[in-house]
Order: C-alpha cells, then sequence, then structure tokens
C-alpha cells in the first residue's frame, strides 16, 4: 500500500492514526492512564489511597495496552485496508478479544480473586479505546485545514520571487551568446517548477530530491558563476528512502541566499546525505558571510520545513540549525523509511 | 547635475552578476542608435562602484540594488554627498520594500529582465532630471550603511562604520574619529544618532561614542560638567561626559 507515504491523516478522509509512529504512540498511552487515573480516584475509599488504586488498575490496563499499540503497528496495512468504520470496529473487537484474555489470565493467575466481571470490564475497554479514537479523530480533522494551509504556505515560501525573475534574467543573458546553455537552464527551471507547484502530499524518494536540488543549483550558478562552489557527500546515501517533498531544495535555496549571495569571493554550500541506522541523516553547511545582516532571514524556510516535517512524522523527525565559527549547519533526522517496508 | 547635449553619456554598469551585466551591455548597444552613449567599466559591488567613480568621469550608474558587501542603496547614498554625483538608474529583479520606497521618494528604478524601451526611457530621463537627493535616498533606505564617506578633492574615502571610535559635532562638520586618523564629514550629529544609535552612546550634546570604543571612565573634575569623563579605547583620550548624560557612566559599570 503506497499510502504509507502520505501524511498521517490526509485531507481525503479521516483515517485511523498510524500506530507506529511514536508520537501516535504516547498520545494513546496519556489518555488511556489519564482514564485510569481519574477511575483510580472514583474507586479509592479516600484520596490517599487513590495511588494504589491507580497502580493496582495499572497492573492489568498497562500490558493490554501495551500489547494492544504493537499489534494495532503491526496491522496498520490491514486496518487502512478496511477503511475507516470498519477498521474502528475491528479494533474495537481486538481490544475486546486482548482484555479477555488478560482477564481470563488474571484470573488463572489468581484464582481466589475475586474479579470483576467481564462484561463490567468489557465496557470499561470499549469506553476507552471509543475516548481514544473519538480524540485521534477530532485531532485529525483539526489538522486537515492545517495541512491545506500548511502546503500554500510552503508553496509562497519556496518560490523566492527573487530566484525566480533573477534565473529568467540570466536566461536571457544567455539565449544570444550560448543558446544551448540557455536551453539547458530553461529545462532545469521547468523541471523545478513543476514540483514546487505539485501536489506534494506524499513521500517521494531522496534521490529525487538530490536531483533537484542539482537542477536548482545548476541555474544558480548561471547567476553566481565561481562564487558558487558545491560539494556533494552522498556516496552513504540510500537513494530509495522516502522524505517529504522539497525538503532539500529550500535549505539549499537558504544556503545559497545567505552564504553565498552576500559574498564578493562566494562560498561552498555542503550537502550531506546518510543513513544512520534506523534514521536518515541530511546535514547542510554553508558559510555565514562577515557582517551578515539578518542570520534571522533563514528562520521562514526553517520553520516551514519543520512543520511539514511534523505533520509527516511528529515527534519522530528533528531538525536543528546552528551557527559556529562562521559557517551555518542544518541537521535534519527523520526515519528511514523505503516504499517496500 | 544635467548633461550638455552633445555630450555623449558616460555610463558605468553595476551588478554582481555577470550574466546580468552582459544583458545590460547588450540592451545598451542596442541603444546606441537612440540614444549615444560610451559604456565606461563595469563594477560587481558598491565598492568596485565607488572606485570607478573616483577614477573616471561618469554620468549615469546602472546600480543594482542587491550586491555584496556594499549594496546598491548604501553606494547610491555615498555617490549621493559628490560635488557632481553621477545620475543614479537602480535595476532590481525583486525587493518588495525597495519598490515601495522608490515610488515614496519618487526615485527611478528598472525591473529585471529590464525591457529596451523602459531603459531608453529611464536613460533619457537621467539625462534630463537632477539625481535623487541624498535625502530621498536615506529616506528609501531600511538599513544604516556600513560605511560613511569623506569627499576629499573630489575623490570617496569611505570609513568602516565598525572602526569609528567617536563622533563629534563642530560647526558644520562631524569629526569622524578611528584609531589611526581624523576625518571631517559633513553629516548631521542628530541623524547619524538616529542611523547608528544601537551601536552608539551619547556622551555629551556634541559627541557620540561608540560602545565597543568605551574602555572605562575616569573622574574629570575640571573640564567635565558631570565630574567625569569617558576614556576612549586605543587612544586613551578622554572625553567629557555631560551632565545631561551622566547616566550613561552608571550604565557601563
Amino acid at each position: 500500500m503506497g499510502n504509507v507515504a502520505s501524511i498521517n491523516q490526509t485531507a481525503a478522509g479521516i483515517r485511523l492514526p498510524n500506530f507506529c509512529n511514536l508520537g501516535i504512540m504516547l498520545r494513546s498511552l496519556v489518555v488511556v492512564n489519564l482514564l485510569l487515573a481519574a477511575a483510580a480516584v472514583m474507586r479509592a475509599p479516600r484520596l490517599a489511597a487513590a495511588p494504589f488504586e491507580f497502580v493496582l488498575l495499572a497492573a492489568f490496563t498497562e500490558p493490554v495496552l501495551i500489547a494492544s499499540l504493537f499489534a494495532l503497528c503491526g496491522a496498520r496495512r490491514l486496518l487502512h485496508a478496511l477503511g475507516y468504520p470498519r477498521s474502528i470496529a475491528a479494533v474495537a473487537a481486538f481490544e475486546l478479544a486482548v482484555s479477555w484474555a488478560a482477564w481470563r489470565g488474571v484470573g488463572s493467575l489468581f484464582p481466589d480473586y475475586a474479579g470483576v466481571p467481564f462484561p463490567r470490564i468489557g465496557a470499561l475497554v470499549l469506553f476507552a479505546t471509543g475516548v481514544t479514537l473519538a480524540y485521534f479523530d477530532l485531532r485529525a480533522r483539526a489538522l486537515v485545514p492545517a495541512i491545506a494551509d500548511a502546503r500554500i504556505q510552503a508553496l509562497q515560501a519556496r518560490i523566492r520571487p527573487h530566484f525566480l525573475y533573477n534565473s529568467i534574467n540570466a536566461v536571457i543573458s544567455l539565449i544570444r551568446s550560448e543558446p544551448r546553455r540557455a536551453e539547458r537552464a530553461l529545462e532545469d527551471m521547468a523541471d523545478l517548477f513543476r514540483v514546487l507547484m505539485s501536489e506534494n502530499r506524499t513521500l517521494a524518494p531522496i534521490s529525487e530530491e538530490v536531483e533537484l536540488a542539482r537542477q536548482y543549483l545548476a541555474i544558480e550558478s548561471l547567476r553566481l558563476g565561481e562564487r558558487l562552489r558545491v560539494s556533494w557527500r552522498i556516496d552513504a546515501m540510500p537513494g530509495d528512502a522516502l522524505v517529504p517533498p522539497l525538503v532539500l531544495q529550500p535549505l539549499v535555496e537558504n544556503a545559497v541566499y545567505h552564504g553565498i549571495e552576500p559574498s564578493p569571493e562566494g562560498g561552498e554550500v555542503s550537502i550531506e546525505v546518510r543513513r544512520d541506522g534506523p534514521q536518515l541523516v541530511m546535514t547542510l553547511v554553508n558559510p555565514v558571510p562577515a557582517g551578515s545582516r539578518s542570520p534571522a532571514g533563514n528562520r521562514m524556510a526553517i520553520a516551514n520545513i519543520r512543520e511539514r516535517l511534523q505533520l509527516h512524522f511528529d515527534a519522530e523527525a528533528s531538525m536543528k540549525s546552528e551557527v559556529d565559527e562562521g559557517s551555518y549547519r542544518v541537521t535534519i533526522r527523520m526515519p528511514y523509511l523505503t516504499g517496500a517496508a | 547635475m544635467t548633461l550638455a547635449q552633445n555630450d555623449v553619456p558616460r555610463i558605468l554598469i553595476a551588478d554582481d552578476e555577470a550574466p546580468a551585466r552582459q544583458r545590460l551591455r547588450d540592451l545598451l548597444d542596442e541603444c546606441r542608435e537612440r540614444f549615444p552613449l560610451t559604456i565606461v567599466d563595469e563594477a560587481r559591488n558598491g565598492r568596485e562602484v565607488l572606485d570607478v567613480l573616483n577614477r573616471e568621469k561618469v554620468d549615469i550608474v546602472l546600480l543594482d540594488i542587491r550586491m555584496p558587501e556594499i549594496d546598491g542603496m548604501e553606494a547610491a547614498r555615498h555617490i549621493a554627498g559628490m560635488a557632481n554625483p553621477p545620475a543614479i538608474i537602480f535595476t532590481t529583479a525583486f525587493d518588495s520594500y525597495a519598490i515601495k520606497a522608490f515610488e515614496v521618494n519618487a526615485i527611478d528604478y528598472l525591473l529585471k529582465p529590464i525591457r529596451l524601451e523602459r531603459l531608453l526611457a529611464a536613460l533619457n530621463k537621467a539625462r534630463a532630471a537632477a539625481p535623487p537627493s541624498r535625502e530621498a535616498l536615506d529616506a528609501a533606505a531600511n538599513q544604516p550603511r556600513r560605511h560613511l564617506s569623506v569627499h576629499e578633492r573630489g575623490k570617496i574615502h569611505l570609513v568602516p562604520v565598525a572602526e569609528i571610535l567617536y563622533l563629534r559635532a563642530e560647526l558644520k562638520y562631524v569629526t569622524v574619529r578611528t584609531v589611526e586618523r581624523e576625518y571631517l564629514v559633513e553629516e548631521s550629529l542628530t541623524r547619524l544618532e538616529e542611523e547608528f544609535g544601537e551601536a552608539f552612546v551619547r556622551v555629551h550634546r556634541n559627541c557620540l561614542v561608540a560602545r565597543h570604543a568605551v574602555a572605562g571612565f575616569a573622574r574629570n573634575a575640571e573640564e567635565s560638567e558631570s565630574g567625569w569623563a569617558v576614556v576612549i579605547k586605543g587612544t586613551g583620550e578622554k572625553l567629557p561626559v555631560s551632565r545631561r548624560q551622566h547616566h550613561v557612566v552608571k550604565q557601563f559599570r
């Protein structure tokens, strides 16, 4: 199912959350434990006994909850294939089955412990499941307009008018003297804008991102000539890794705009992509020209990419930027995903 | 300065991008028939523009706004201080701030890619009208300059603002002090304080001291109303602190 690559909840329709996502797992744990805490306070004869009640309830609930999360993560393809309403029913049925097994297990371990009858536990389990799924449903609905907005905002942030007009100007200047180069530059621009203008909801292979950044840099080097030097370190790059589209090009554009253009001598932009265990790591370094006026100018694009990383990967991706010894460095870490996984 | 009709205008092209300079050259060549002209030279940043102006007679500068180190805006403000400044036609691919400011202050500019007709019109206008005034350029600029310009015998000399120790007003001029020497510039201390306010501190009605140049304060009862003088880093000079600015002494402790 190719849609693993899509944003967790797409605008096309609300779906079950991706339970493999760390953020979703944490949220499920928090919601259920809050319910548990409320139940503990209600059951306790005195408030001081509430923590003890909580531990007692947790001893039964946590194994059920954690087992469920792992199972839901493993079965997510199957669940997505069922469609939203049926997948909810499947989750509810599954939760009942797991808690029944747990109830039987507790019953056989402590035969003299007069347990609560299963129908009551079952009702509570269904209630907790319902509350959790309703929370994710609401959250997804709240995020859908946010995703649409983020897309438009991303589009606006990406096309720097400065780049567009300067590039057109550079191409015009080439038409008479070097028509072949002008043609190639326009082809690169067409490719670049095709991606910029498309709907970029699904993840794309990193190799395409690298190609796009290369085309962008080819156009920029028309204008900047020898001032722009690029060093690629992508020998160890897994080309099939899936990343949010346009995660690299805007960063490269930033590096050129803030790191190369303000300097008469120019400088080097260095781009590294590698795999680090379960993660894909991208590092981009550019010089900070002496007397640079606005290192803050980078924030817009950075904030935009951070937002999109969060929409795609929630807490599992990170991005940090730092300035040291006259250079600006951005590092992005995200889960290493491939279409086949 | 307007040109005598039979002079062939001498033009300087300023842009940091080689293709943009080439494009202007091509366009100017096409203008020649209807607007005879000479291309004096090309410059890649504001500093090179001022170097050319120190060397050659130039009538019109085609000046890109976004250039490294000294940008077009700052170069224009230095040029406007010349005795016989050349006309300036700004060029820009995109700069919403600058364009708005130019409109407000009636400064001429061309949008890249530049059309032949627009260039011709701008050249004709530049030949007829006075160059943009220093006031209009100051008003259009949104950033402080990185240099002050000293105009001596028709030459422009730049003093980096970062190297200035203090600025002291005397009569018509302002004395600019660096570690090596002093310069006179035609500016008002109030305007300089507005422009560079963050980096300087006023110690007296007639004196602004760079924050980085404050070595300390010394007792000075004879010359100074407040009883204090500021000691300048590098030169060791002691400048009186006025009673009104006495709070500055505490601020630095």
